[in-house]
């Protein structure tokens, strides 16, 4: 299979700190069409800070931030300035987001939570969402809950509704939140199922995750994070062999 | 009897100002919540001074406001007054109620609805309104149920609802009756207020 050149994120010399604690220090990062990445580090070190100030949640406070060669954040005369509301707009509709705990929404039939952001923020035509939504609940296994609310739903069928919610609106790059956290290691597989089905898929992914033996499995890159920094960067073969000696002491741990 | 027509001047008090408080009290709830500074201070200082002073003097400010401060001498201005005060000190209370369902929502919901794109009306009128009434609606119910006994104090304008009129008829036949029966109506009309409210109530519980 050959790789595209296309970069579809562009993050340079990211910055983002709270209430005088830098979280984010100076983080540049490439992601091309069709690579899966995923970011490992300890608590704390930034992970989840960077995937939020990538999808917008945050905002950075110095650095560059473009989807497809669209700026969504750039430095001028010292400061970090965002585009205006529609291009934010418009940049958006490049990723979605997992979260960790699936946010979906309560009050929505699983058919719903997935239709309704197609036809009111894209307006797709009810029938076509419809249609998307049956085939993405199916090739996610999930046909028979259509008409389910999330709460009748386990953790693992819940996060694959969520992720059934950031396919219909068909990004470019998807990112994940740690989406298997919340789940008992039953749920976990059925999960990281889908997601290995996507990477097949080529969907460009970014994925921060503890789950070291799915990252090394499915990862073009590892990105070991730590006190807000980029600390070892590479392909899962390079990193699981790592001689830095903190990514080799974190990476004992979870080595059976 | 009299007191009938008192009973449909009662329901009139009543629904009139749940249908202006309910929407002015999310409306006083928003800038309650302002970023605004200005707006939030003006916002927190009446519903400070609406629960902060006797629904009963509000009645009769509202209603005798425009002759003293302006020299105004309205006709037909009696029941309108009833509706505006009882509105603008309901709507203090169900916008503190409001305010604090839309605080007890998870961040999580915002950031998803962002994430997919739906603005700031979307977010609120399709993912967040719907929840939070969900989680008031026992309190909306307790301030309902408040407002039907709270239509009594109509009297103090002379009005002739229920209470008023069970007051005079009591005191002109020197009975009891027009009293315990205006208490029985109140009674029942709450009867059925928590009945619909439960109903409402058992709407919302297809999902969790």
């Amino acid at each position: 299979m050959e790789k595209s050149t296309r970069v579809f994120l562009e993050i340079n010399h990211m910055s983002k700190g709270f209430g005088g604690l830098d979280v984010i220090r100076d983080i540049s990062l490439s992601v091309k069409e069709g690579e899966v990445i995923s970011i490992i580090g300890p608590s704390g070190s930034g992970k989840s800070t960077l995937l939020r100030c990538a999808t917008m949640l945050e905002k950075m406070d110095g650095g560059e931030l473009s989807y497809l060669g669209e700026k969504a954040a750039w430095q001028e005369g010292g400061r970090c300035v965002y585009a205006g509301k529609s291009k934010l707009k418009e940049i958006r509709k490049n990723f979605g987001l997992v979260f960790q705990n699936f946010n979906l929404f309560p009050h929505y039939s699983v058919m719903k939570n997935i239709t309704d952001a197609p036809t009111s923020v894209d307006g797709v035509p009810q029938k076509e969402a419809k249609e998307r939504a049956l085939s993405l609940l199916s090739q996610l296994g999930l046909s028979d809950k259509a008409d389910a609310y999330p709460y009748q739903l386990s953790g693992g069928q819940q996060q694959r509704v969520s992720i059934a919610r950031a396919l219909a609106l068909q990004p470019k790059i998807l990112f994940f939140d740690e989406p298997t956290s919340a789940l008992d290691p039953e749920l976990t597989g059925e999960v990281l199922k889908v997601i290995k089905q996507l990477a097949r898929e080529h969907m460009t992914m970014i994925i921060v995750t503890h789950e070291m033996q799915f990252a090394r499995e499915l990862s073009d890159r590892i990105i070991f994070m730590e006190q807000g920094v980029i600390q070892a960067e590479g392909t899962p073969e390079e990193i699981f062999a790592s001689d830095k000696e903190r990514v080799r002491a974190f990476m004992g741990k979870f080595q059976v | 009897m009299q007191l009938g027509k008192g009973m449909v001047s009662t329901a009139e008090i009543f629904l009139l100002t749940l249908v202006f408080s309910l929407p002015l009290g999310l409306l006083v709830s928003f800038g309650r919540m302002s970023k605004n500074g200005l707006v939030s201070g003006l916002s927190k200082f009446y519903i400070s001074v609406m629960r902060g002073t006797p629904l009963m003097l509000q009645l009769l400010v509202v209603y005798f406001a425009p002759f003293y401060l302006f020299g105004l001498n309205l006709r037909g201005y009696r029941f309108p007054a009833i509706i505006l005060a009882f509105s603008i000190n309901y709507a203090a209370y169900f916008a503190e109620i409001y305010r604090g369902g839309i605080a007890s929502m998870a961040a999580g919901q915002y950031e998803a609805a962002k994430v997919l794109g739906y603005n700031r009306f979307q977010t609120f009128f399709k993912i967040i309104l719907p929840q939070v009434l969900k989680r008031i609606l026992p309190s909306i119910t307790n301030e309902t149920i408040t407002l039907v006994k709270d239509t009594s104090l109509a009297f103090v304008l002379a009005h002739a609802e229920m209470f008023t009129m069970a007051k005079q008829i009591a005191a002109k036949e020197t009975s009891m009756v027009p009293l315990m029966v205006a208490g029985l109506f109140y009674y029942l009309f709450n009867f059925v207020v928590a009945f619909v409210m439960e109903q409402i109530e058992k709407s919302m519980n297809y999902y969790r």
